[in-house]
């Protein structure tokens, strides 16, 4: 006898006064909520890269592993996912530079000015990855760099980086300067991001992550906090293991 | 507002002056009715009137329209404005009489129950004329409601003869000689124009009263209204007469915020009620017995329980605290919840997975909310992090399953409020 | 707007007149507004940015990402929406800031209150009458050169109820330094009298704070809590509002608050106001123009433009211009009110006595088998911190600089992103990197904190820019700005004295970073920029009165750090807030009353 609720229900839409009011232009009478409003974050999934050519991806992940090299205790950026993070980075509003003020004119400036540069950094590493890969090849009979030895690629880098070697069209210690400063970044956000796959950067270093109340440890003075690292998306441990 | 004796003594006044003019096809109210005027304006609060027969949004007080959702599907309630046309202006004071404490209409046809007239039923003839001389000065709103929207067979009214039979009491209240004088009015008001049992007293099949249930928790538009008699291990055991009087004004107290359609009552309705009155309910409360035994709880080892001790040190401590008792007046404490240790773990679950936003009243002004975990905990977390809370802190309650929170997920998915 | 988004001079559509329009919805906004309806007058608040608020805009469920708020700051201003243009020197061409990097403005419902530290310092009674007091005590030759520093017009005596009504109304967690004149024990010694000791107790500090404190204390120091926002317990303020404890989660600054336990307008001041039947607020809508009639003396109310580029018209009796300091002074460029500030001929007003902070610090790196820090577990305004180098604390005879600041161990976060130092000399990249990042993560101290004055200068300041535009075709503001000599003495000196602490410490390594010039628009040292729209006595060198009214309109008064003369060596907004109670006494009780100018210069 009785109908299927969803069919009842769907028949009328109805609003609970109260507490949920939709946005209106005018704020006023009640703080403004619906239920589920908020704006959270949507983690990176593994799968094919969104900005990186194949080969690109490849030097990228090499680069990630000489900057953050694997050890017994910690993977290195590689494995951490660093690679990843970028390449979704890249392919966002951080690659496009949105919301930076991206009117002319375009003039060059001392660097306390702040950049001055038309282009975002999809856009510069691109350039960059193009002159570096070519500078790789010319000085190393054709080979990329991930298929240089760790130290041959060490030096690489170390040239770039200190300006003895020059990249064509582009300044190579600004590449170098960003790459590290993006790979480590990778390492250490949440792994939300693509990087610090499984919070490996956090367990190296202690750091419990999204956690928010420290009310029994804020009195403990100069004792190792004990808990795992926990991300946005939660830990293991939050599932239930099947007995 | 009205103290009790006031209120007593204004009755009998207002029944002597009802008696001359009460059988007239109501016209423009007497001024000289102003007590029972202003009488009658309390109880239209105490019976939270307003609140169905309005329809949010459109500011038109008391002038119907809104669709009220009951397991059977839509009621939309009446105009009852004085308009002769669309509301009730044209009715007699009889009609009016017979509609809320009898549920027939003027036209002759029943009431379905979503207008609670079985509580309203223990009003008194004076209350509800007061009532009416009220509701007659509210200005007039044209608005031709049409209330029949229930699917076939359930639009035939005259099936209410039958559900009346069954479950009906058409009887005034009756005071309890062996209880003092705050427990009655306590008693008139929670069974009577208060109809806390429209929610909180679980429904059969046919949406009658479980009376052997009465107010130890119902379903109602998808919330679970808790239980909120004295049990320790289910109701209100813990909390004191001022933690009641407290949450009914202002929608907090030491260990409870109010969230749901209860916080749109304690708006419109209880957070203007008497202090005195919020006693006298109190007293009523907690004077109802407990009949269930505290059950052990889910075992801490237990998978479940692991896994929500996880997520609750992670994430929910940061506003319920380490030790579940939230914030007096703020957050609150998951061990005193009787909504959190229900058996029915819908409105626990509904509040995980949507977050929850509670009032603001003149005393707590406030309005905490709580965020929406349904992006971030899959459904075997939201059960074990529930598991956790219902058993922890010398509470226990049956563990939450996954299941059940996948069935609440996608019911909560095809929701509008 | 035009196709290009520029507006058109057509007629905007003009709304119901308000008792009181009030520009930008942050702390003074807030304060203000509440105020004006107590008053029972109609008031309109209008607001650049979107609403914000805990449960939706920064719950505890994702409110702790660091890559979201404080790499790619996601709470802020976007430069696209609007930027300002800056140069060192005024023989220089401005840029654009097209990334932010030294300041970091606000946007939004609550300002720049959902995200700062929630630091809440009182000024020195000498800040107040700077001018009369250095000149007093070292002679007019002993001033650096081209020094514009000024007294406010307003005494901290008269400031001190409107402190403690800010105080009170964020449940300010401290401990009293001087009550009443009597100097307590725990407090700092060098504050100005206050009536009432805080109202909540001192927030608890972590193993590194109370290790900084007790080798300041055996260095002869009196080392005393940072007055804190944060709440050490639950609190209500007047208004009924209630907080929760800060659990020192160690995201504060930068996000907002998840759980209800750091001073913000969302906290404190928005639930009651916007229950009031005469209050309403528009958001995603950004003022553009300050409107004033034909005698240019009156404002008839404002302009602005919502989120579908439609103008509007807001007119109104009474304009309160609340927005971050920088927008006032640009609204009141653009709006031509008031006269713009010359530096070459050394006229005008607006725009002049600009200033921001000089910021230094030092880092501590310790034997990670002895001291572990845990900096994660840390409040935005945790911290203990001395006072004997700030203002004129101290003799600075000796010593050729004037100013100072603050020294507080005030670390508040250990996020790994901006918080894994390494010692001097380890690589930037590889194994030796990732090593020294493991050996120091939890023995670092790298919340040393010198907050250094700027006082204003001549060739300091702020005027329109020539050549970039905003989006909606008008000028940018254009920031003069260089550190002078003073500041950086006085940086060297007292980053000196910040390293024998740590030093004293036991730290294996100290690191200082004294602030050098020039000044650099991509290092961050604060969002504190003030000045341009002063108060004071005297017009010629003032914008505003004693009272934040105009000189030049009488029904607009400005608030926030636009007002102050120079910058001091503390935290701004506590100052802000309580010159904003004390402006808010002065509508209601004198100028609701008889409205024109409250000062006869």
């Amino acid at each position: 006898m009785l109908l299927h609720r969803r069919e009842l229900l769907a028949t009328a839409a109805w609003i609970i006064a109260g507490t949920a009011v939709a946005r209106a232009s005018v704020i006023t009478g009640r703080l403004p909520w619906h239920p589920t409003a908020g704006d959270p974050p949507t983690p990176v999934r593994p799968g094919p890269w969104q900005f990186f050519t194949a080969d690109e991806a490849a030097a990228i992940e090499a680069l990630a592993d000489r900057i953050i090299p694997p050890d017994p205790k910690t993977p290195g950026g590689k494995d951490a996912g660093c690679a990843v993070y970028l390449d979704r980075q890249l392919a966002g509003p951080y690659g496009r530079r949105d919301g930076d003020y991206n009117r002319g004119p375009f003039m060059p400036a001392a660097k306390n000015f702040g950049p001055q540069a038309q282009n975002g950094p999809a856009a510069d590493y691109r350039k960059q990855l193009a002159a570096f890969d070519r500078y790789c090849r010319a000085q190393h009979g054709g080979k990329p760099f991930a298929q240089l030895t760790d130290a041959e690629k060490d030096k690489v880098i170390a040239d770039v980086e200190g300006g003895e070697a020059k990249l064509e069209g582009t300044d190579g210690r600004v590449f170098i300067d960003q790459l590290i400063k993006d790979i480590q970044e990778g390492f250490f956000a949440d792994p939300i991001y693509g990087g610090n796959r499984d919070m490996v950067a956090w367990k190296m270093i202690g750091f419990p992550g999204a956690r928010y109340n420290y009310l029994d440890w804020i009195d403990r003075h100069n004792e190792r906090f004990p808990l795992p690292p926990v991300s946005i998306m939660g830990r293991g441990e939050w599932t239930p293991k099947a007995s | 507002m009205l103290d009790r004796a006031t209120a007593i003594l204004l009755s009998f006044a207002a029944a002597s002056l009802a008696v001359s003019g009460a059988q007239v096809v109501a016209a423009a109210p007497d001024q000289q009715k102003f007590s029972q005027i202003e009488r009658g304006r309390y109880l239209t609060t105490l019976a939270d009137c307003v609140a169905c027969h309005t329809n949010p949004g459109t500011g038109k007080r008391f002038a119907g329209g809104r669709p009220i959702e009951t397991p059977f599907g839509i009621v939309v309630s009446a105009n009852i404005t004085p308009d002769t046309k669309t509301g009730i202006g044209g009715w007699s004071d009889e009609q009016f009489d017979n509609a809320v404490r009898h549920g027939v209409r003027a036209d002759g046809k029943r009431l379905y129950p979503a207008m609670p007239y079985p509580s309203y039923a223990k009003m008194s003839h004076e209350d509800v004329l007061a009532i009416r001389a009220y509701l007659a000065t509210i200005p007039p709103v044209h608005n031709e409601v049409v209330s029949d929207q229930l699917p076939f067979p359930l639009n035939i009214r005259a099936g209410m003869r039958l559900w009346n039979a069954l479950y009906f009491n058409d009887a005034e209240f009756q005071t309890n000689p062996d209880k003092p004088p705050q427990w009655n009015r306590g008693a008139y008001l929670v069974n009577g124009p208060g109809h806390c049992g429209a929610c909180h007293t679980p429904k059969t099949m046919l949406g009658g009263d479980k009376l052997s249930q009465a107010l130890r928790g119902g379903q109602v538009q998808g919330w679970l209204a808790p239980n909120i008699t004295n049990d320790k291990a289910k109701g209100l055991g813990s909390w004191s007469k001022d933690d009641i009087v407290d949450f009914l004004k202002s929608g907090h107290s030491r260990v409870a915020t109010v969230t749901g359609p209860m916080a749109e009552e304690i708006e419109h309705s209880s957070s203007r009620w008497t202090q005195a009155d919020l006693q006298a309910i109190a007293t009523y409360l907690k004077d109802l017995p407990g009949i269930q035994a505290k059950g052990s709880p889910v075992a801490a080892n237990d998978p479940a329980m692991k896994a929500g001790q996880a997520i609750y040190r992670d994430v929910c401590s940061a506003c319920h605290q380490l030790d579940g008792k939230g914030v007096p007046h703020l957050f609150p404490s998951l061990p005193d919840s009787a909504a959190v240790r229900a058996d029915d773990a819908t409105t626990a679950i509904r509040v995980v997975l949507r977050g929850a936003r509670s009032v603001a009243t003149s005393p707590e002004p406030t309005a905490p909310g709580m965020p929406s975990f349904a992006w971030q905990l899959k459904d075997d977390q939201v059960a074990a992090v529930l598991t956790y809370i219902r058993n922890s802190w010398g509470v226990a309650a049956p563990a939450v399953s996954a299941d059940t929170v996948a069935t609440e997920r996608s019911n909560l998915a095809a929701r509008t409020d | 707007m035009d196709a290009e988004g520029k507006l058109r001079a057509v007629m905007a559509r003009k709304l119901p007149s308000k008792d009181v329009v009030i520009v930008g919805l942050g702390w003074t906004g807030s304060i203000l507004a509440n105020e004006l309806t107590d008053e029972g007058l109609d008031v309109v608040a209008i607001e650049r940015g979107p609403w914000r608020d805990t449960p939706t805009e920064f719950p505890p469920t994702y409110a702790q990402d660091e890559l979201r708020y404080r790499i790619r700051h996601e709470l802020f201003l976007r430069p696209d929406q609007t930027t300002f243009t800056f140069r060192n020197k005024t023989n220089q061409t401005a840029l654009p800031i097209r990334s932010w990097g030294a300041f970091m403005p606000p946007n939004g419902v609550g300002g720049g209150g959902v995200h700062w530290n929630a630091e809440t310092w009182r000024f020195l009674p000498s800040d107040f009458v700077l001018k009369t007091h250095l000149t007093q005590r070292y002679g007019a030759a002993f001033l650096p050169e081209d020094i514009t520093i000024q007294d406010w017009g307003v005494t901290f005596e008269e400031l001190e109820p409107h402190y403690d009504a800010f105080e009170r109304l964020c449940g300010t967690s401290g401990t009293a330094g001087n009550l009443r004149g009597q100097i307590q024990d725990g407090g700092n010694p060098f504050e100005g009298p206050r009536s009432r000791p805080y109202p909540n107790p001192a927030q608890k500090q972590g193993f590194g704070h109370t290790l900084w404190a007790k080798a300041a204390r055996d260095l002869g120091y009196k080392p005393f809590p940072q007055p804190s926002g944060n709440m050490s317990k639950a609190y209500v303020n007047p208004l009924g509002v209630r907080l929760g404890p800060c659990t020192y989660c160690g995201f504060c600054e930068w996000f907002g608050c998840g759980n209800y336990s750091k001073a913000s307008p969302q906290t404190t001041i928005l639930p009651v106001l916007i229950r009031k039947s005469n209050f309403s607020a528009r958001d995603q809508s950004e003022v553009t123009q300050i409107n004033l009639d034909s005698s240019r003396k009156r404002a008839t109310g404002v302009s602005f433009v919502d989120s579908s580029g439609v103008e509007w018209e807001q007119p109104a009796d009474l304009v309160i211009l609340s927005a971050y300091s920088m927008f006032n002074v640009q609204l009141l460029l653009l709006s031509k009110i008031g006269k713009p500030y010359d530096p070459v001929a050394n006229t005008g007003v607006i725009g002049r006595n600009f200033t921001h902070q000089c910021m230094s610090s030092v880092d501590g790196f310790f034997d990670k088998t002895k001291f572990n820090f845990n900096p994660f577990i840390a409040s935005g305004a945790i911290g203990m911190c001395i006072d004997e180098f700030n203002g004129d604390n101290f003799d600075h005879g000796p010593h050729g600089f004037v100013g100072g600041g603050y020294l507080g161990q005030v670390q508040t976060n250990g996020r790994p992103i901006e918080t894994t130092p390494t010692p001097p000399g380890t690589p930037k990249w590889g194994s030796k990197w990732k090593q020294a990042v493991r050996d120091y993560y939890l023995s670092n101290l790298k919340g040393g904190s010198i907050h250094g004055s700027m006082y204003s200068y001549r060739d300091v300041y702020l005027d329109l820019d020539p050549t970039y535009k905003d989006r909606f075709g008008r000028p940018l503001m254009r920031m003069t700005i260089d550190f002078h000599d003073n500041e950086l003495k006085a940086a060297a000196f007292m980053t000196d004295k910040y390293a024998e602490i740590v030093k004293a410490m036991g730290a294996t390594h100290v690191v200082k970073h004294a602030r050098k010039g020039p000044y650099d628009v991509t290092k961050y040292q604060t969002t504190h920029l003030n000045g341009g729209a002063v108060m004071g006595s005297d017009p010629n060198t003032s914008a505003l009165n004693r009272y934040l009214q105009s000189w030049d309109v009488p029904n607009l008064f400005v608030m926030g750090a636009s007002a102050f003369p120079q910058n001091a060596g503390y935290n701004p907004t506590g100052t802000v807030a309580a010159l904003a109670f004390w402006s808010a006494k002065a509508i209601r009780e004198q100028y609701l009353k008889n409205p024109g100018a409250l000062v006869h210069a």
